[in-house]
């Protein structure tokens, strides 16, 4: 076993050196070891981010571990979508947003001045809560991103295209009419579409924002399968309203509330054994 | 028992459902009459004789064609110094006399009551011409090169082999006239203007002069075979004549190279009659006009308003898309885009013939002024941009047409929802990806929306255009077989204007207004056609981009 401190300071050496790691602040579980012990993936640090004045994320720090699925719980309004957004850049589109701290891909701050936002959504890519195939046809929405690569030939599209789909477990119900329209299929079809879409450029870490909470229990469930399966090749961070999923589904789990984080551990610590009394509470349903 | 009817909402029915047929009623309306009055041009109509009795008491014969009919007070026609019994009112008809060349006149107003006989001779003809009008009156003879061939019963036939003949000679003659000696002539302009620039760039490179003068040389020889042939086909068609006998009484020897049509309404079978109308029908749309545009057809105009539609259509769309695009997409919103965005509704309300001063001063004559500066000036001074044409007019209307276009486009992007932009921002495009890929394409029927709104109002005005390059007759068409094919320094007519000269400027108004009536239905059917084809890509384009149903 590692010391913590030293994992600390090793990975705070490899990072930007203009903040240390407190191992304590940031992952509050008894087993922060596990965590640490992770590679890690991403590392939010010292996140604030404010819609004008009001304040909605207050000092998140948080590391998020490498092809893991990461959940955030929490009640409505806790800024779990919010944090979830900052990592692809997409708070960017609201106006009058400011954003302090930093996020760190493989070492990188994804908030510098010099990155290119379109390359860093490229590695990390996003399904949203309502799926949003674009108009065209099944085929042409998974191509999509390919497409804006420059990927011309014909072949690589067909190839990248049917893994895409069967990684998202829809090739089976589509590969006969991949020309038709994307709103032919049914609300659980078109998430995993998207899904399928979000796959086909092999990003590095995935986020899904609430991805079922629209859906009918059969296909919510063949989702949870879906990332389950995914996990093995992407880094996935999801955010829930359903806890039971949270707990069914991810390795890690982080309470949100009120635009801070309050306890993060393994998923089977923070859902049996809590260490915070507002974790607990949420958990039993006392409130939110 | 009426309160219950108009709680129950039926009253809000009926009101909108008779707004709704109120307006059909008149959209139908409008077209029946002016098919009516218009369509009623081509028939072949009756040619009457009367004996009329003058003023003085002579009794002389009249021929003509009956194209109106009014009852006038007999108060008027004294006043008018003519002296009338008994005091009804009296009915009077305007008789297309034709002959002008004989009469001086086309037409005549003949009072009912002074016709002693009225009849319809089956010989009776009417003749078609190319100058002079309409001709009536019967068929004496028909002559080859000067000498009287046949006369009497079968003249007819003769005439009508002899007429076809001349016909397609005619058709002949023009098409070697206008194709191919008008490219010869338009290369020898070419090479004068050559040579022009040359002087003005004070070349004196032999080895180009000698180059110029071989063409010139070459052009000339065709030139030269050409008016060759032209001779030989013009002593050809001058070959026949025909002998008329007209009212008066008089001989008229009309050259069959100057009939279009020569034809015996008398005796003219119903079937016999749809066959000419539908012959007439089609000279209207796919000829040229004669006669100061009050005989012929008038295909130039049609060709001139689809070609001047087309070409502002290509200028308006990407002007339009981009202005809204930018206004929408990339401006920050805020005091400033909402001033661009009331100028530009404002922009719309604007007269539009302010519009066609506008392009006028500153198209035509400060940007066509400088184009010819800098790219013709061995034209000059006979200006090539400088003056008004194809390109200043197209412009103009497009300038007239883009706050509508921009305003649909508006609307069409403010209906995407934010959840397809964000999802393809998502994927790592950018922002311009995205509007080319996804947005744009999603709001295409709305921009084909306001091309349909721009086509309708922009096909329909007159008043720029007669300031930036709408001419009465336009010797050639802006797109023909000569470099660079399409002209667009030329002027060209429009259906627009020539409803308006044919209605106002003709020698004689009353009996051009069917005419009139003609044009304006065409122009409305050119009009629905547009808009339907907008219409029909439009919808297809709805089909495909039917929005995610939020």
């Amino acid at each position: 076993m590692t010391d913590i401190k030293q994992t600390s300071d090793a990975s705070a050496s490899n990072s930007t050196p203009t903040h240390t790691i407190d191992i304590e602040a940031l992952t509050r579980g008894r087993n922060t070891q596990q965590i640490a012990d992770e590679t890690s993936c991403l590392q939010i640090q010292d996140l604030n981010l404010f819609y004008g004045k009001k304040q909605a994320l207050h000092n998140i720090d948080m590391l998020i571990p490498k092809q893991r699925v990461t959940a955030y719980i929490g009640p409505s309004g806790c800024g779990k979508s919010t944090l979830l957004r900052c990592i692809n850049r997409m708070n960017d589109l609201v106006d009058g947003v400011r954003i302090d701290g930093q996020i760190l891909l493989d070492d990188q701050n994804i908030y510098d001045k010099s990155v290119n936002v379109a390359d860093l959504r490229r590695r990390v890519g996003m399904v949203f809560q309502k799926p949003n195939p674009f108009p065209k046809s099944i085929y042409e929405n998974v191509a999509y991103g390919l497409r804006l690569q420059g990927v011309k030939d014909r072949r690589t599209m067909d190839h990248v295209v049917e893994n895409a789909l069967h990684s998202a477990a829809l090739w089976d119900e589509v590969k006969d009419r991949l020309h038709d329209s994307a709103f032919g299929l049914s609300g659980g079809q078109q998430q995993r579409l998207v899904i399928a879409r979000a796959v086909a450029i092999e990003p590095e870490v995935l986020l899904l924002d609430e991805p079922a909470s629209a859906l009918d229990p059969i296909s919510t469930l063949k989702i949870e399968e879906l990332i389950y399966e995914l996990k093995n090749k992407y880094t996935i961070v999801i955010v829930t309203h359903n806890m039971q999923q949270a707990a069914r589904v991810s390795d890690y789990t982080a309470f949100m509330y009120m635009g801070k984080l309050i306890e993060y551990a393994d998923t089977n610590t923070l859902f049996t054994n809590p260490d915070q009394k507002q974790t607990e509470d949420y958990i039993t349903g006392r409130y939110g | 028992m009426i309160k219950q009817w108009f709680k129950s909402g039926s009253p809000w029915i009926w009101l909108t459902a008779s707004a709704v047929s109120v307006s059909l009623i008149l959209v139908f309306g409008l077209l029946l009459l002016i098919a009516a009055r218009g369509l009623g041009h081509f028939w072949p109509a009756t040619v009457w004789e009367y004996d009329y009795k003058n003023q003085d008491n002579s009794v002389i014969r009249l021929i003509g064609e009956v194209h109106d009919e009014e009852s006038v007070g007999v108060q008027r026609l004294r006043e008018a110094g003519l002296t009338i019994e008994g005091d009804a009112d009296v009915t009077r008809y305007l008789l297309k006399t034709g002959n002008r060349d004989v009469l001086g006149q086309d037409f005549r107003w003949v009072l009912k009551p002074a016709i002693q006989e009225m009849r319809t001779p089956e010989t009776l003809m009417a003749v078609e011409r190319r100058e002079w009008g309409n001709l009536y009156g019967y068929l004496d003879a028909v002559q080859e090169n000067q000498q009287t061939v046949t006369v009497g019963k079968s003249a007819w036939e003769s005439l009508q082999q002899r007429l076809q003949r001349a016909t397609a000679l005619f058709a002949q003659i023009r098409a070697l006239e206008k194709n191919e000696i008008g490219s010869i002539n338009y290369g020898l302009e070419r090479l004068r203007l050559r040579e022009r620039s040359l002087e003005l760039e004070n070349n004196t490179d032999p080895a180009k002069r000698e180059s110029i003068k071989q063409e010139r040389a070459a052009l000339n020889a065709d030139y030269a075979d050409l008016q060759q042939r032209l001779m030989d086909l013009y002593s050809a068609i001058n070959r026949d004549q025909m002998i008329v006998t007209v009212s008066t009484g008089e001989t008229v020897t009309v050259p069959l190279a100057k009939v279009v049509h020569a034809y015996q309404p008398n005796a003219m079978s119903l079937f016999d009659k749809l066959g000419f109308y539908m012959a007439k029908v089609w000279e209207f749309v796919s000829d040229e006009p004669r006669e100061a545009n009050t005989e012929g057809g008038i295909f130039p105009a049609i060709f001139g308003t689809v070609m001047m539609v087309i070409i502002m259509s290509i200028m308006v769309v990407p002007f339009g898309v981009i202005a809204a695009v930018y206004l929408r997409e990339y401006a920050k919103q805020g005091p400033m885009t909402q001033l661009i965005r009331v100028a530009v509704n404002n922009l719309a309300g604007v007269p539009s013939i302010v519009y066609g001063v506008f392009g006028l001063g500153f198209f035509v004559y400060f940007l066509g002024g400088n184009l010819d500066q800098l790219f013709f000036p061995e034209a000059l001074p006979t200006p090539t941009f400088g003056t008004p044409g194809l390109m200043w007019a197209s412009l103009t209307l497009a300038l007239l047409t883009v706050p509508v276009v921009i305003v649909a486009t508006e609307e069409g992007l403010s209906r995407i929802p934010k959840s397809v932009r964000e999802g393809s921002l998502a994927l790592g495009a950018t922002k311009a990806e995205t509007l080319w890929r996804t947005v744009l394409p999603m709001a295409s029927p709305a921009i084909m929306t306001g091309l349909i709104l721009a086509i309708a109002r922009a096909a329909g005005e007159v008043a720029p255009l007669m300031l930036v390059g709408v001419v009465k007759l336009a010797p050639s068409l802006p797109l023909d077989g000569n470099m660079p094919f399409l002209h667009l320094d030329r002027k060209f007519m429009h259906l627009g204007f020539h409803i308006y000269d044919v209605g106002f400027q003709s020698p004689n108004v009353e009996a051009a207004r069917p005419l009139v009536y003609a044009t304006a239905l065409l122009l409305v059917l050119v009009i629905v056609a547009l808009n339907l084809a907008a219409i029909a890509i439009r919808n297809r384009l709805r089909e495909k981009y039917r929005a995610l149903e939020n």
